[in-house]
C-alpha cells in the first residue's frame, strides 16, 4: 500500500564503547529485547524490586549500555513469578528472556 | 490325545524360537539396566515393594487391569477398549490354556516353549479325548476373540474418527512392520489350526473351516506351509517388537510395580522415567486432550511426540518441546498408563545449566514476619497469603478481605506490601536450588508470625505449599475450601439468586491438587451451577498458565478462546474461577463477565 510516505530506516547512532558480543547473542535468541520501551510496568509490578531493585526495564537497559555487573546484581533477586511479562504492553515475554540473559551471562567474569 | 511325532519337533518352530529368544534377552537386559539407574532410595524401595504382600496384589491387580482388560480405556472409549482388551486378554488366554493343555495331555513337553503355542500341530485327536473338547472350544472362542479384536484395529487404522478419536499419530515404518505381522499372527493361526483341524482336533471354529476348505483344498498339502507362516509371523512380531511402539507392552509391565512401589521421576532419561517413556504406546489420547492443540503448529509439542523424541534422543526437539508445554497436566490425568507429561518436562528443564543463579539471602524476614504477627488471644489465627498473581487482580485480595471482615475473621495479610513468591514458577523452570531458597524464606515468615491457618487465594500457590512445603501444624487451605466451610457451618449465608454460573476448573487447584467439590457447592449456594462441557479432570486450561516458557502472551489467544467457547457451551451468564491467573487470561477475550469465587461470596453473602 502507498501511504505517499515511508518510514526513515533507523539512524540511531551507538557511541558506547562497550563490548557488545554477548549482548548481540542475546538479542540472536531474544529478537523482542529491541522491543522494549522501557515503559517501566514490569518494574512497578516486580515483587522482587523491594527486595533487591530488580527491574527488567533496567536490566535491559543496563545490558545494552555495557554495565553487566549492575544487571546480574539486579538478576539475582528475581524469582520468575512472570508477573512482567503478563503486564508488558509490548508482549515481550521477559521471563524466558530472563532465563536466557541468565545462561548468556555470567556472574564470576565480572 | 496322543503325540503325531516322536520327536516333538519340527524346523518350523525356529522363527518362534528365534524371536522369543531376542524379545526376553533384551527385556531382560532393559529391565536390569532401568533398575540399575534408579537412584540407590528408590532402587531398595521397589526390592522392598516385591516382598510387600499388599503391594504384590495391587501390582498383580493393576497388571491385570491394566495390561490386559485395559480398564481406563473402556471407561474412555467402549470400541476402544474392546479392542484392545480382546486383543490382550485373548492372546494371553489362549497362551494359559495352550500351557493347561501341554499339562493335561503332554507333560513330558512342558519344558519346551513352543511346545503349547504350536500344540495343535504336535498332537492327534484320539478316542479317549473328549475332554478336550472343552479346550477346544475355549481356544477357538478366545481366538475369535481376537480376531474380533484385529478386525476393528483394521477399521480403525482405515477410518479413525469411527473411534472418536480426532487426531492420531502416524507410525513409523518399523511401528507398520510390527503392525501387519501383529494383524497376520492371527489369522494364520486360524488357517493352520484349520488345516490341522481333522487331525489335532478342534472346535466350532476350527473344525468348521476345516470342512470347508476340505470340499476344494488338499488339506494336509496346506498344513506345513502355514504353521511355517504363523511361526513366521511371530519371529518377526517379536523380532521388531523393540524398535516399534509395542514395545509399551513389556514395559508397562515393569512400570506399574515401579508406580506402586512409590518410585518417581528424577532424571528426565534414566529410571522411572524411561520407563514410562517406552510404556506409550502412542494412542494419541494426549493429543486431543492438549490444550495446545487447538493450534495446529503445537501438535508436535504433546506428549506423545515428546515421548517419541527422548526414544530417538533427538536433543534439539526434546528441549523446544520440553519449554512450550503448559504443565496443565491434562496429559497426564488422561493418559491410559500414567506418562505423566508435565513432571517429564520439568525433569528436562531441571538438566540445563545457568551462569547466573538467584541469591534471596539479603531478603529479612523478620521484618517480614513482624510485618503480620499474631500477638495475644489471636495466635493460631487465619494468616492470608495472596500471592503474586492477586496482586494483578486486586478485586480478589478485596473480596477475601471483605469476606473475612464481615464473617468476622480475626486474620493477618502476609504480603501486604508484596512478599516472597510461593516458588512454583521457578520450580516448573526447573530450577530447584533457588525455588528451594523461596520455600525456606516463606516457611521461617509462616513460622515465625505464630499463624495456626494459611489461607491462599490463588491455587499455584496452594499446590505448592500443599507439595513442598514442610508447615506440619499449620493447615494450608484454599479459599474456596475456606468458603464452603464457612457455608457449611452457618458462620456465612449466601442469598440464592437465578444467575447461571459455569465454574472453571484452574489446572493447578482441579488436577494438582484434586479439589472439585468445594467450589461448586458454594457456587450452588449463590446461584444456579451448570457446567462446561468439558470439566473436572478434563477442564481446559485458560492457557496463561506459568508453565510454558516459550509461549508469549499474545502467541496464547487461540487456546484462552477454546477454553472460553468450552465454558460458555450450556450458555452462562457468568464465568467462575478460582485462579487469579485465569481471571486474568479469561478476562482478556471473554464475552461475558469472569469472576473469582470470592467475589460471588462477597456479593451475595448478608
Ligand atoms: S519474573 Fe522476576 S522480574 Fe518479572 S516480575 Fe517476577 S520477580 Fe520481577
Ligand atoms: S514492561 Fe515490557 S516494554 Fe515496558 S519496560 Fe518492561 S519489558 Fe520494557
Ligand atoms: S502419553 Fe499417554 S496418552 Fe499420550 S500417547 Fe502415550 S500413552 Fe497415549
Ligand atoms: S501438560 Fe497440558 S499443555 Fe503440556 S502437553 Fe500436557 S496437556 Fe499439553
Ligand atoms: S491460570 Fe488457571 S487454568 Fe491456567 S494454568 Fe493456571 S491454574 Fe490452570
Amino acid at each position: 500500500m502507498d501511504f505517499g510516505f515511508r518510514i526513515a530506516p533507523s539512524s540511531t547512532i551507538n557511541l558506547d564503547k562497550v563490548d557488545r558480543t554477548r549482548f548481540e547473542r542475546l538479542h540472536e535468541i531474544e529478537p523482542d529485547v529491541y522491543k522494549c520501551m522501557a515503559c517501566g510496568s514490569c518494574s512497578s509490578t516486580c515483587p522482587a524490586g523491594r527486595f533487591s531493585g530488580m527491574s527488567v526495564r533496567k536490566v535491559i537497559l543496563a545490558l545494552q549500555r555495557g554495565k553487566e555487573k549492575e544487571a546480574v546484581r539486579m538478576l539475582k533477586g528475581c524469582m520468575l513469578c512472570g508477573k512482567c511479562s503478563m503486564v508488558c504492553p509490548r508482549g515481550i515475554n521477559t521471563r524466558h528472556l530472563i532465563l536466557s540473559i541468565c545462561r548468556i551471562y555470567n556472574e564470576e567474569e565480572q | 490325545m496322543r503325540e503325531r511325532f516322536l520327536t516333538g519337533y519340527n524346523d518350523f518352530v525356529l522363527p518362534f524360537m528365534i524371536g522369543m529368544a531376542f524379545i526376553l534377552t533384551w527385556c531382560i537386559v532393559g529391565m536390569i539396566r532401568i533398575i540399575a539407574s534408579l537412584p540407590k532410595e528408590d532402587r531398595r524401595r521397589f526390592f522392598l515393594s516385591l516382598i510387600n504382600p499388599k503391594i504384590l496384589i495391587k501390582d498383580i491387580k493393576d497388571i491385570f487391569c491394566d495390561c490386559l482388560l485395559h480398564v481406563k480405556l473402556w471407561k474412555r472409549n467402549k470400541l476402544l477398549g474392546y479392542m484392545h482388551s480382546s486383543i490382550a486378554f485373548g492372546w494371553f488366554m489362549i497362551i494359559v490354556i495352550g500351557h493347561i493343555e501341554v499339562f493335561f495331555y503332554a507333560p513330558h513337553r512342558a519344558k519346551l516353549l513352543y511346545f503349547p503355542i504350536f500344540f495343535r500341530y504336535f498332537m492327534a485327536e484320539d478316542d479317549s479325548t473328549m475332554g478336550g473338547a472343552f479346550f477346544f472350544f475355549l481356544m477357538d472362542f478366545f481366538l475369535l476373540v481376537i480376531l474380533s479384536g484385529i478386525a476393528l484395529a483394521i477399521i480403525k487404522r482405515i477410518h479413525s474418527k469411527f473411534f472418536g478419536l480426532r487426531r492420531t499419530t502416524n507410525p513409523s515404518f518399523m511401528d507398520l512392520i510390527g503392525l501387519y505381522s501383529l494383524w497376520a499372527i492371527f489369522p494364520l493361526r486360524l488357517l493352520a489350526e484349520g488345516f490341522t483341524a481333522d487331525i489335532s482336533g478342534g472346535s466350532f471354529l476350527t473344525k468348521s473351516l476345516n470342512s470347508v476348505f476340505h470340499t476344494f483344498l488338499g488339506n494336509h498339502m496346506n498344513m506345513l506351509p502355514t504353521w511355517w507362516a504363523y511361526s513366521l509371523a511371530l519371529g518377526v512380531f517379536f523380532c521388531v517388537l523393540p524398535f516399534t511402539r509395542y514395545m509399551h507392552i513389556p514395559t508397562e509391565i515393569l512400570l506399574i510395580p515401579l508406580r506402586n512401589a512409590g518410585v518417581r521421576i528424577r532424571h528426565p532419561r534414566k529410571g522411572y522415567a524411561e520407563a514410562e517413556v517406552y510404556a506409550c504406546p502412542s494412542c494419541g489420547v494426549c493429543i486431543d486432550a492438549c490444550p495446545m492443540g487447538v493450534m495446529k503448529t503445537h501438535i508436535k509439542d504433546t506428549t506423545v511426540y515428546l515421548n517419541r523424541q527422548l526414544r530417538r534422543h533427538n536433543e534439539d526437539r526434546i528441549e523446544e518441546i520440553s519449554d512450550k508445554c503448559l504443565l496443565c497436566g491434562k496429559c497426564t490425568a488422561v493418559c491410559p498408563v500414567g506418562v505423566e507429561g508435565d513432571r517429564l518436562r520439568i525433569a528436562q528443564r531441571s538438566l540445563r545449566q545457568y551462569n547466573i543463579t538467584p541469591d534471596y539471602s539479603m531478603i529479612d524476614t523478620g521484618s517480614l514476619a513482624r510485618e503480620c504477627s499474631f500477638s495475644g488471644p489471636d495466635k493460631g489465627k487465619v494468616l492470608y497469603f495472596a500471592g503474586c498473581m492477586t496482586a494483578l487482580t486486586p478485586q480478589i485480595r478485596k473480596a477475601v478481605e471483605s469476606v473475612l471482615a464481615k464473617a468476622g475473621v480475626r486474620y493477618e495479610m502476609m504480603d501486604k506490601d508484596g512478599g516472597i513468591c510461593c516458588g512454583r514458577p521457578m520450580l516448573m523452570a526447573g530450577r530447584f536450588g533457588p525455588a528451594g531458597e523461596m520455600i525456606r524464606k516463606n516457611t521461617e515468615i509462616i513460622r515465625q508470625s505464630g499463624a495456626g491457618t494459611l489461607l491462599l487465594s490463588c491455587p499455584i500457590c496452594y499446590r505448592i505449599f500443599k507439595e513442598q512445603y514442610s508447615l506440619d501444624g499449620i493447615e494450608i487451605i484454599h479459599h474456596t475450601e475456606f468458603f464452603d466451610r464457612l457455608v457449611k457451618s452457618g458462620t456465612i449465608h449466601l442469598g440464592h439468586t437465578s444467575e447461571r454460573y459455569v465454574y472453571h476448573d484452574p489446572c493447578e487447584l482441579g488436577r494438582g491438587c484434586g479439589i472439585y467439590d468445594e467450589p461448586r457447592a458454594v457456587i450452588a449456594a449463590a446461584g444456579e451451577l451448570v457446567e462446561a462441557e468439558k470439566h473436572h479432570k478434563e477442564s481446559i486450561c485458560c492457557g496463561g498458565s506459568l508453565g510454558s516458557l516459550t509461549l508469549g502472551f499474545d502467541k496464547r489467544q487461540a487456546m484462552t478462546v477454546n477454553a472460553l467457547n468450552n465454558l460458555t457451551k450450556s450458555s452462562p451468564d457468568s464465568i467462575v474461577t478460582a485462579c487469579p491467573l485465569c481471571l486474568s487470561t479469561f478476562h482478556r477475550y471473554a464475552d461475558r463477565p469472569v469472576e473469582d469465587i470470592a467475589e460471588i461470596v462477597d456479593r451475595n453473602m448478608n
